[in-house]
Protein backbone atom coordinates (compact mmCIF):
# COMPACT_ATOMS: atom_id res chain seq x y z
CA UNK A 1 0.00 0.00 0.00
CA UNK A 2 2.63 2.54 -1.04
CA UNK A 3 4.19 2.15 2.39
CA UNK A 4 1.18 3.83 4.02
CA UNK A 5 0.60 2.55 7.52
CA UNK A 6 -2.66 0.75 8.03
CA UNK A 7 -5.47 3.23 8.70
CA UNK A 8 -3.11 6.18 9.33
CA UNK A 9 -5.19 9.35 9.73
CA UNK A 10 -4.55 12.22 7.35
CA UNK A 11 -3.00 15.41 8.72
CA UNK A 12 -4.71 18.78 8.31
CA UNK A 13 -2.87 19.64 5.09
CA UNK A 14 -3.58 16.17 3.68
CA UNK A 15 -7.32 16.51 4.34
CA UNK A 16 -7.25 19.91 2.64
CA UNK A 17 -5.34 18.46 -0.33
CA UNK A 18 -7.80 15.58 -0.61
CA UNK A 19 -10.74 17.98 -0.79
CA UNK A 20 -8.93 20.28 -3.24
CA UNK A 21 -8.74 17.41 -5.75
CA UNK A 22 -12.53 17.44 -6.03
CA UNK A 23 -12.98 21.15 -6.87
CA UNK A 24 -13.45 21.49 -10.64
CA UNK A 25 -12.30 24.40 -12.77
CA UNK A 26 -14.81 27.21 -13.01
CA UNK A 27 -16.31 26.91 -9.53
CA UNK A 28 -16.79 29.94 -7.28
CA UNK A 29 -15.64 28.84 -3.83
CA UNK A 30 -15.55 30.31 -0.34
CA UNK A 31 -13.10 28.83 2.15
CA UNK A 32 -13.82 29.15 5.87
CA UNK A 33 -11.26 29.66 8.63
CA UNK A 34 -8.91 26.86 9.79
CA UNK A 35 -8.36 23.71 7.70
CA UNK A 36 -10.60 25.15 4.92
CA UNK A 37 -8.11 28.00 4.35
CA UNK A 38 -5.44 25.38 3.55
CA UNK A 39 -7.54 24.07 0.65
CA UNK A 40 -6.59 27.02 -1.56
CA UNK A 41 -2.91 26.07 -1.41
CA UNK A 42 -3.71 22.70 -2.96
CA UNK A 43 -5.65 23.89 -5.99
CA UNK A 44 -3.10 24.13 -8.83
CA UNK A 45 -2.83 27.65 -10.24
CA UNK A 46 -3.59 26.49 -13.79
CA UNK A 47 -6.98 25.20 -12.62
CA UNK A 48 -9.11 28.36 -12.66
CA UNK A 49 -11.08 28.25 -9.41
CA UNK A 50 -12.39 31.63 -8.25
CA UNK A 51 -12.09 32.20 -4.52
CA UNK A 52 -14.54 34.53 -2.76
CA UNK A 53 -13.77 36.33 0.47
CA UNK A 54 -16.65 37.70 2.59
CA UNK A 55 -15.05 41.12 2.92
CA UNK A 56 -15.68 41.73 -0.76
CA UNK A 57 -13.27 39.91 -3.07
CA UNK A 58 -13.93 37.59 -6.01
CA UNK A 59 -10.72 36.16 -7.44
CA UNK A 60 -8.55 36.15 -4.35
CA UNK A 61 -4.99 34.83 -4.75
CA UNK A 62 -2.38 33.53 -2.29
CA UNK A 63 -0.52 35.51 0.38
CA UNK A 64 2.16 37.86 -0.95
CA UNK A 65 5.76 37.95 0.28
CA UNK A 66 5.58 40.16 3.43
CA UNK A 67 7.47 43.05 1.81
CA UNK A 68 4.91 43.19 -1.01
CA UNK A 69 1.83 43.20 1.22
CA UNK A 70 -0.83 45.78 0.33
CA UNK A 71 -2.31 46.99 3.64
CA UNK A 72 -5.72 47.53 2.01
CA UNK A 73 -6.00 44.01 0.61
CA UNK A 74 -6.95 41.40 3.21
CA UNK A 75 -9.13 38.30 3.37
CA UNK A 76 -11.89 37.42 5.84
CA UNK A 77 -9.25 36.24 8.35
CA UNK A 78 -7.57 39.70 8.12
CA UNK A 79 -4.53 38.15 6.42
CA UNK A 80 -2.80 39.92 3.53
CA UNK A 81 -3.67 38.34 0.20
CA UNK A 82 -3.28 39.06 -3.51
CA UNK A 83 -5.66 39.28 -6.44
CA UNK A 84 -5.64 36.99 -9.44
CA UNK A 85 -6.04 38.52 -12.88
CA UNK A 86 -9.78 38.97 -13.43
CA UNK A 87 -10.53 39.71 -9.78
CA UNK A 88 -13.11 42.23 -8.59
CA UNK A 89 -14.26 44.00 -5.43
CA UNK A 90 -17.81 44.34 -4.11
CA UNK A 91 -19.23 45.94 -0.98
CA UNK A 92 -20.43 43.86 1.94
CA UNK A 93 -24.09 43.58 0.97
CA UNK A 94 -23.18 42.43 -2.53
CA UNK A 95 -20.56 40.09 -1.11
CA UNK A 96 -23.24 38.43 0.99
CA UNK A 97 -25.68 38.52 -1.92
CA UNK A 98 -23.09 36.28 -3.60
CA UNK A 99 -23.36 34.00 -0.55
CA UNK A 100 -27.06 34.20 0.29
CA UNK A 101 -28.29 34.35 -3.30
CA UNK A 102 -26.99 30.84 -3.97
CA UNK A 103 -24.24 31.96 -6.35
CA UNK A 104 -21.34 30.12 -4.70
CA UNK A 105 -20.77 26.63 -6.10
CA UNK A 106 -19.10 25.54 -2.89
CA UNK A 107 -18.41 26.64 0.63
CA UNK A 108 -15.86 24.71 2.67
CA UNK A 109 -16.38 24.99 6.42
CA UNK A 110 -14.74 23.59 9.51
CA UNK A 111 -17.06 22.23 12.21
CA UNK A 112 -17.22 21.04 15.79
CA UNK A 113 -20.00 18.61 14.86
CA UNK A 114 -21.96 17.42 11.84
CA UNK A 115 -25.14 15.38 12.27
CA UNK A 116 -26.50 12.59 10.08
CA UNK A 117 -29.35 14.93 9.00
CA UNK A 118 -26.86 17.45 7.61
CA UNK A 119 -27.01 19.86 10.55
CA UNK A 120 -23.73 21.66 11.26
CA UNK A 121 -22.42 23.25 14.46
CA UNK A 122 -19.32 25.42 14.11
CA UNK A 123 -19.65 28.76 15.92
CA UNK A 124 -19.81 28.08 19.65
CA UNK A 125 -18.70 25.33 22.02
CA UNK A 126 -21.65 25.74 24.39
CA UNK A 127 -25.06 27.38 24.54
CA UNK A 128 -23.67 30.19 26.72
CA UNK A 129 -20.29 30.54 24.98
CA UNK A 130 -18.82 33.90 26.06
CA UNK A 131 -17.25 34.35 22.62
CA UNK A 132 -19.99 33.82 20.04
CA UNK A 133 -18.24 33.77 16.65
CA UNK A 134 -20.94 33.52 14.02
CA UNK A 135 -19.33 35.87 11.49
CA UNK A 136 -20.44 34.74 8.04
CA UNK A 137 -20.83 31.04 8.88
CA UNK A 138 -24.65 30.97 9.07
CA UNK A 139 -24.99 32.82 5.76
CA UNK A 140 -22.47 30.53 4.07
CA UNK A 141 -23.99 27.33 5.44
CA UNK A 142 -27.52 28.37 4.45
CA UNK A 143 -26.66 30.07 1.17
CA UNK A 144 -24.02 28.20 -0.84
CA UNK A 145 -25.10 25.68 -3.49
CA UNK A 146 -23.19 23.01 -1.57
CA UNK A 147 -21.40 22.87 1.75
CA UNK A 148 -18.47 20.53 2.32
CA UNK A 149 -17.05 20.18 5.80
CA UNK A 150 -13.39 19.44 6.57
CA UNK A 151 -12.47 18.30 10.06
CA UNK A 152 -10.67 15.78 12.21
CA UNK A 153 -12.82 12.66 12.41
CA UNK A 154 -12.97 12.81 16.24
CA UNK A 155 -12.11 15.30 18.97
CA UNK A 156 -8.66 15.22 20.57
CA UNK A 157 -10.23 13.12 23.32
CA UNK A 158 -11.54 10.66 20.72
CA UNK A 159 -15.23 11.63 20.93
CA UNK A 160 -17.15 11.42 17.64
CA UNK A 161 -17.74 14.65 15.73
CA UNK A 162 -20.08 12.96 13.26
CA UNK A 163 -23.14 12.44 15.41
CA UNK A 164 -26.84 11.59 15.31
CA UNK A 165 -27.87 15.06 16.48
CA UNK A 166 -25.61 18.05 17.17
CA UNK A 167 -25.33 19.00 20.84
CA UNK A 168 -23.45 22.24 20.13
CA UNK A 169 -25.37 25.34 18.94
CA UNK A 170 -26.37 24.93 15.31
CA UNK A 171 -25.01 26.99 12.44
CA UNK A 172 -27.60 25.72 9.95
CA UNK A 173 -29.95 22.77 9.51
CA UNK A 174 -29.71 20.14 6.76
CA UNK A 175 -26.88 22.05 5.09
CA UNK A 176 -23.94 19.68 4.67
CA UNK A 177 -23.52 17.65 1.46
CA UNK A 178 -20.15 16.00 2.10
CA UNK A 179 -17.61 15.56 4.90
CA UNK A 180 -13.84 15.18 4.47
CA UNK A 181 -12.20 13.93 7.64
CA UNK A 182 -8.83 12.59 8.72
CA UNK A 183 -10.19 9.08 8.08
CA UNK A 184 -12.81 9.20 5.33
CA UNK A 185 -14.91 11.03 2.79
CA UNK A 186 -18.63 10.76 3.51
CA UNK A 187 -21.63 11.77 1.39
CA UNK A 188 -24.89 12.92 2.92
CA UNK A 189 -27.70 10.85 1.32
CA UNK A 190 -31.42 10.81 2.12
CA UNK A 191 -30.97 7.41 3.79
CA UNK A 192 -27.78 8.01 5.78
CA UNK A 193 -24.15 9.02 5.50
CA UNK A 194 -22.50 6.94 2.82
CA UNK A 195 -18.79 6.15 2.91
CA UNK A 196 -17.22 7.37 -0.31
CA UNK A 197 -13.62 6.68 0.60
CA UNK A 198 -11.49 5.64 3.56
CA UNK A 199 -7.77 5.98 4.29
CA UNK A 200 -5.87 2.86 3.18
CA UNK A 201 -6.14 -0.07 5.54
CA UNK A 202 -9.15 1.22 7.50
CA UNK A 203 -12.19 -1.05 7.77
CA UNK A 204 -15.79 0.14 7.80
CA UNK A 205 -16.15 -1.43 11.25
CA UNK A 206 -13.21 0.60 12.58
CA UNK A 207 -14.62 3.79 11.01
CA UNK A 208 -18.07 3.10 12.44
CA UNK A 209 -16.54 2.56 15.89
CA UNK A 210 -15.42 6.20 16.04
CA UNK A 211 -18.56 7.60 14.38
CA UNK A 212 -21.84 8.07 16.24
CA UNK A 213 -24.00 8.37 13.10
CA UNK A 214 -24.77 5.12 11.29
CA UNK A 215 -22.68 4.72 8.13
CA UNK A 216 -23.62 3.02 4.89
CA UNK A 217 -21.00 1.19 2.88
CA UNK A 218 -20.02 2.95 -0.31
CA UNK A 219 -20.31 1.41 -3.75
CA UNK A 220 -17.32 -0.83 -4.04
CA UNK A 221 -14.85 1.16 -1.96
CA UNK A 222 -15.92 -0.04 1.45
CA UNK A 223 -16.69 -3.40 2.95
CA UNK B 1 -21.60 76.28 -3.48
CA UNK B 2 -22.04 72.88 -1.89
CA UNK B 3 -19.11 72.02 0.34
CA UNK B 4 -19.46 69.06 2.67
CA UNK B 5 -15.89 69.34 3.94
CA UNK B 6 -15.55 70.30 7.57
CA UNK B 7 -12.27 71.72 8.88
CA UNK B 8 -12.05 70.22 12.36
CA UNK B 9 -12.90 67.00 14.14
CA UNK B 10 -15.19 68.94 16.48
CA UNK B 11 -17.17 70.13 13.44
CA UNK B 12 -17.35 66.56 12.15
CA UNK B 13 -18.76 65.28 15.48
CA UNK B 14 -21.02 68.24 16.17
CA UNK B 15 -24.55 67.26 17.22
CA UNK B 16 -24.02 63.53 17.85
CA UNK B 17 -26.43 62.98 20.72
CA UNK B 18 -26.33 60.66 23.71
CA UNK B 19 -28.26 57.47 22.95
CA UNK B 20 -27.41 57.52 19.23
CA UNK B 21 -27.06 54.40 17.12
CA UNK B 22 -23.66 54.70 15.43
CA UNK B 23 -22.75 52.56 12.40
CA UNK B 24 -18.98 52.02 12.23
CA UNK B 25 -17.64 50.61 8.96
CA UNK B 26 -14.54 48.54 8.39
CA UNK B 27 -13.41 44.93 8.31
CA UNK B 28 -10.36 44.37 10.49
CA UNK B 29 -8.36 47.59 10.30
CA UNK B 30 -9.20 48.12 6.63
CA UNK B 31 -11.78 50.76 5.78
CA UNK B 32 -12.18 51.39 9.52
CA UNK B 33 -12.60 55.11 10.39
CA UNK B 34 -10.19 55.18 13.33
CA UNK B 35 -9.73 58.95 13.35
CA UNK B 36 -13.49 59.50 13.56
CA UNK B 37 -13.78 56.94 16.36
CA UNK B 38 -11.10 58.85 18.28
CA UNK B 39 -13.13 61.98 17.55
CA UNK B 40 -16.23 60.37 19.02
CA UNK B 41 -14.29 59.49 22.20
CA UNK B 42 -13.24 63.14 22.44
CA UNK B 43 -16.79 64.31 21.66
CA UNK B 44 -18.02 62.22 24.59
CA UNK B 45 -21.53 61.12 23.51
CA UNK B 46 -22.70 58.32 25.82
CA UNK B 47 -25.27 55.53 25.98
CA UNK B 48 -24.40 54.63 22.39
CA UNK B 49 -25.46 51.60 20.38
CA UNK B 50 -22.58 50.59 18.10
CA UNK B 51 -23.14 48.60 14.92
CA UNK B 52 -19.85 47.14 13.75
CA UNK B 53 -18.69 43.86 12.21
CA UNK B 54 -16.47 42.68 15.05
CA UNK B 55 -16.30 43.23 18.80
CA UNK B 56 -12.55 43.83 18.60
CA UNK B 57 -9.30 41.97 19.01
CA UNK B 58 -8.33 39.54 21.72
CA UNK B 59 -5.00 41.34 22.05
CA UNK B 60 -6.20 44.59 23.49
CA UNK B 61 -4.90 47.82 22.06
CA UNK B 62 -6.40 51.16 23.00
CA UNK B 63 -7.63 51.99 19.53
CA UNK B 64 -10.75 51.69 17.45
CA UNK B 65 -13.95 50.75 19.27
CA UNK B 66 -11.95 49.54 22.28
CA UNK B 67 -11.45 53.23 23.17
CA UNK B 68 -15.22 53.85 23.13
CA UNK B 69 -15.78 50.73 25.26
CA UNK B 70 -13.04 51.72 27.71
CA UNK B 71 -14.54 55.19 28.06
CA UNK B 72 -17.89 53.63 29.03
CA UNK B 73 -19.70 55.33 26.14
CA UNK B 74 -21.34 52.19 24.79
CA UNK B 75 -24.56 50.66 26.08
CA UNK B 76 -25.11 48.05 23.38
CA UNK B 77 -23.03 46.34 20.71
CA UNK B 78 -24.54 44.86 17.55
CA UNK B 79 -21.96 42.77 15.65
CA UNK B 80 -21.31 39.41 13.97
CA UNK B 81 -18.78 38.04 16.47
CA UNK B 82 -17.11 38.71 19.78
CA UNK B 83 -13.94 37.11 21.08
CA UNK B 84 -14.27 35.91 24.67
CA UNK B 85 -10.87 37.42 25.56
CA UNK B 86 -11.59 40.87 24.08
CA UNK B 87 -12.70 43.88 26.12
CA UNK B 88 -16.18 43.59 24.58
CA UNK B 89 -16.31 39.92 25.59
CA UNK B 90 -15.31 40.79 29.17
CA UNK B 91 -17.86 43.62 29.41
CA UNK B 92 -20.63 41.34 28.13
CA UNK B 93 -19.71 38.62 30.64
CA UNK B 94 -19.74 41.12 33.52
CA UNK B 95 -23.13 42.48 32.45
CA UNK B 96 -21.81 45.95 31.55
CA UNK B 97 -22.57 45.73 27.84
CA UNK B 98 -25.62 44.51 25.96
CA UNK B 99 -24.83 42.29 22.99
CA UNK B 100 -26.80 41.39 19.87
CA UNK B 101 -25.04 38.88 17.64
CA UNK B 102 -26.11 39.03 13.99
CA UNK B 103 -24.89 36.77 11.18
CA UNK B 104 -22.59 38.87 9.01
CA UNK B 105 -24.71 38.61 5.87
CA UNK B 106 -27.87 39.41 7.81
CA UNK B 107 -26.05 42.41 9.30
CA UNK B 108 -25.09 43.63 5.83
CA UNK B 109 -28.60 43.05 4.49
CA UNK B 110 -30.28 44.77 7.47
CA UNK B 111 -28.10 47.81 6.76
CA UNK B 112 -28.79 47.64 3.04
CA UNK B 113 -32.52 47.34 3.76
CA UNK B 114 -32.39 50.41 6.01
CA UNK B 115 -30.78 52.43 3.23
CA UNK B 116 -33.19 51.12 0.63
CA UNK B 117 -36.41 51.72 2.57
CA UNK B 118 -37.18 48.05 3.15
CA UNK B 119 -38.49 47.72 6.73
CA UNK B 120 -37.90 43.98 7.09
CA UNK B 121 -37.20 40.82 5.10
CA UNK B 122 -37.29 37.04 5.40
CA UNK B 123 -34.07 35.05 5.22
CA UNK B 124 -33.12 31.38 5.72
CA UNK B 125 -29.89 32.45 7.47
CA UNK B 126 -30.24 31.58 11.15
CA UNK B 127 -33.49 29.62 10.80
CA UNK B 128 -33.49 26.66 13.20
CA UNK B 129 -30.59 28.14 15.21
CA UNK B 130 -30.21 30.29 18.30
CA UNK B 131 -30.29 33.38 16.06
CA UNK B 132 -33.86 32.51 15.05
CA UNK B 133 -35.16 32.10 18.61
CA UNK B 134 -38.04 34.47 19.34
CA UNK B 135 -38.21 35.73 15.77
CA UNK B 136 -41.21 35.51 13.49
CA UNK B 137 -40.77 32.41 11.32
CA UNK B 138 -42.34 31.49 8.02
CA UNK B 139 -41.79 28.95 5.28
CA UNK B 140 -41.20 30.72 1.97
CA UNK B 141 -40.81 28.74 -1.26
CA UNK B 142 -40.27 25.60 0.80
CA UNK B 143 -37.51 27.02 2.99
CA UNK B 144 -37.73 27.87 6.68
CA UNK B 145 -37.07 31.58 7.11
CA UNK B 146 -36.97 34.16 9.88
CA UNK B 147 -38.01 37.80 9.80
CA UNK B 148 -35.16 40.29 10.19
CA UNK B 149 -35.64 44.04 10.54
CA UNK B 150 -33.81 46.91 8.85
CA UNK B 151 -31.01 48.42 10.94
CA UNK B 152 -30.87 52.19 10.48
CA UNK B 153 -28.32 54.43 12.18
CA UNK B 154 -28.48 57.95 13.52
CA UNK B 155 -24.87 58.36 12.46
CA UNK B 156 -22.48 56.44 10.18
CA UNK B 157 -18.70 56.75 10.45
CA UNK B 158 -17.07 56.03 7.10
CA UNK B 159 -13.54 55.78 5.75
CA UNK B 160 -13.01 56.70 2.08
CA UNK B 161 -9.98 56.76 -0.17
CA UNK B 162 -10.94 59.85 -2.19
CA UNK B 163 -13.76 62.36 -1.70
CA UNK B 164 -14.89 65.57 -3.44
CA UNK B 165 -16.83 68.47 -1.93
CA UNK B 166 -20.18 67.01 -2.98
CA UNK B 167 -19.34 63.93 -0.89
CA UNK B 168 -18.77 61.54 -3.79
CA UNK B 169 -16.56 58.71 -2.53
CA UNK B 170 -14.21 56.02 -3.76
CA UNK B 171 -12.71 53.28 -1.64
CA UNK B 172 -9.47 51.36 -1.81
CA UNK B 173 -9.34 47.57 -2.32
CA UNK B 174 -11.07 45.71 0.52
CA UNK B 175 -11.53 49.04 2.32
CA UNK B 176 -14.93 49.19 0.61
CA UNK B 177 -16.60 46.52 2.83
CA UNK B 178 -19.41 48.00 4.98
CA UNK B 179 -18.72 51.64 3.99
CA UNK B 180 -21.16 52.08 1.06
CA UNK B 181 -24.10 50.37 2.80
CA UNK B 182 -23.56 52.12 6.15
CA UNK B 183 -23.32 55.45 4.33
CA UNK B 184 -26.82 54.78 2.93
CA UNK B 185 -28.31 53.56 6.22
CA UNK B 186 -27.74 56.58 8.49
CA UNK B 187 -29.44 59.93 8.96
CA UNK B 188 -26.05 61.63 9.20
CA UNK B 189 -23.06 60.15 7.38
CA UNK B 190 -19.63 61.41 8.41
CA UNK B 191 -16.60 60.52 6.31
CA UNK B 192 -12.86 60.58 6.88
CA UNK B 193 -11.00 60.58 3.58
CA UNK B 194 -7.38 59.91 2.77
CA UNK B 195 -7.38 62.11 -0.34
CA UNK B 196 -9.32 65.16 -1.50
CA UNK B 197 -10.41 65.30 -5.14
CA UNK B 198 -11.48 68.42 -7.02
CA UNK B 199 -15.12 68.34 -8.06
CA UNK B 200 -15.16 66.60 -11.44
CA UNK B 201 -11.86 64.80 -10.86
CA UNK B 202 -13.51 61.54 -9.84
CA UNK B 203 -14.50 59.47 -12.87
CA UNK B 204 -18.30 59.01 -12.51
CA UNK B 205 -17.79 55.34 -13.46
CA UNK B 206 -15.66 54.82 -10.35
CA UNK B 207 -17.74 56.66 -7.74
CA UNK B 208 -18.96 53.94 -5.39
CA UNK B 209 -20.89 56.13 -2.95
CA UNK B 210 -22.55 59.20 -4.48
CA UNK B 211 -22.69 62.36 -2.38
CA UNK B 212 -26.45 62.07 -1.81
CA UNK B 213 -25.59 59.63 1.01
CA UNK B 214 -22.89 61.82 2.58
CA UNK B 215 -23.24 64.80 4.91
CA UNK B 216 -19.79 65.72 6.25
CA UNK B 217 -16.27 64.96 5.08
CA UNK B 218 -13.05 65.43 7.03
CA UNK B 219 -9.66 65.15 5.33
CA UNK B 220 -7.54 62.77 7.43
CA UNK B 221 -4.38 61.60 5.66
CA UNK B 222 -2.82 58.54 7.27
CA UNK B 223 0.28 59.17 9.33
CA UNK B 224 1.68 55.86 8.07
CA UNK B 225 4.79 56.99 6.25
CA UNK B 226 6.28 54.95 3.48
CA UNK B 227 3.06 53.70 1.95
CA UNK B 228 1.33 55.74 -0.69
CA UNK B 229 -1.04 54.98 -3.49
Amino acid sequence: MDGVMSGRPLGRAEIAARLARDIPEGWYVNLGIGIPTLVGEHVPREREVIFHSENGVLGMGPAPPPEQANPWLINASSQHVTLRRGASYVHHADSFAVVRGGHLDLCVLGAYQVAENGDIANWARSHDDPGPQIGGAMDLAAGAKRVWVVMEHTTKQGAPRIVRRCTYPLTATAAVARIYTSLAVLDMTPAALRVREMVPGLTLAALQACTEATLLAGDGDAR
Amino acid sequence: MIDKFVRTMADAMQGIADGSTVLIAGFGDVGHPRALIDGLVEHGARDLTLVVNSGGRAVREARGIVRLLEAGQVRKLICSFVRAASLAGELVQSGKLELEIVPQGTLAERLRAAGAGIPAFYTPTGAGTKVGEGKEARTVAGRDCILEYALPGDVALIEAWRADRWGNLTFRDTGRNFNPIMAMAAKRTIVQTQHVAELGALDPETVITPGIFVHRVLHVPYEQAGWTA
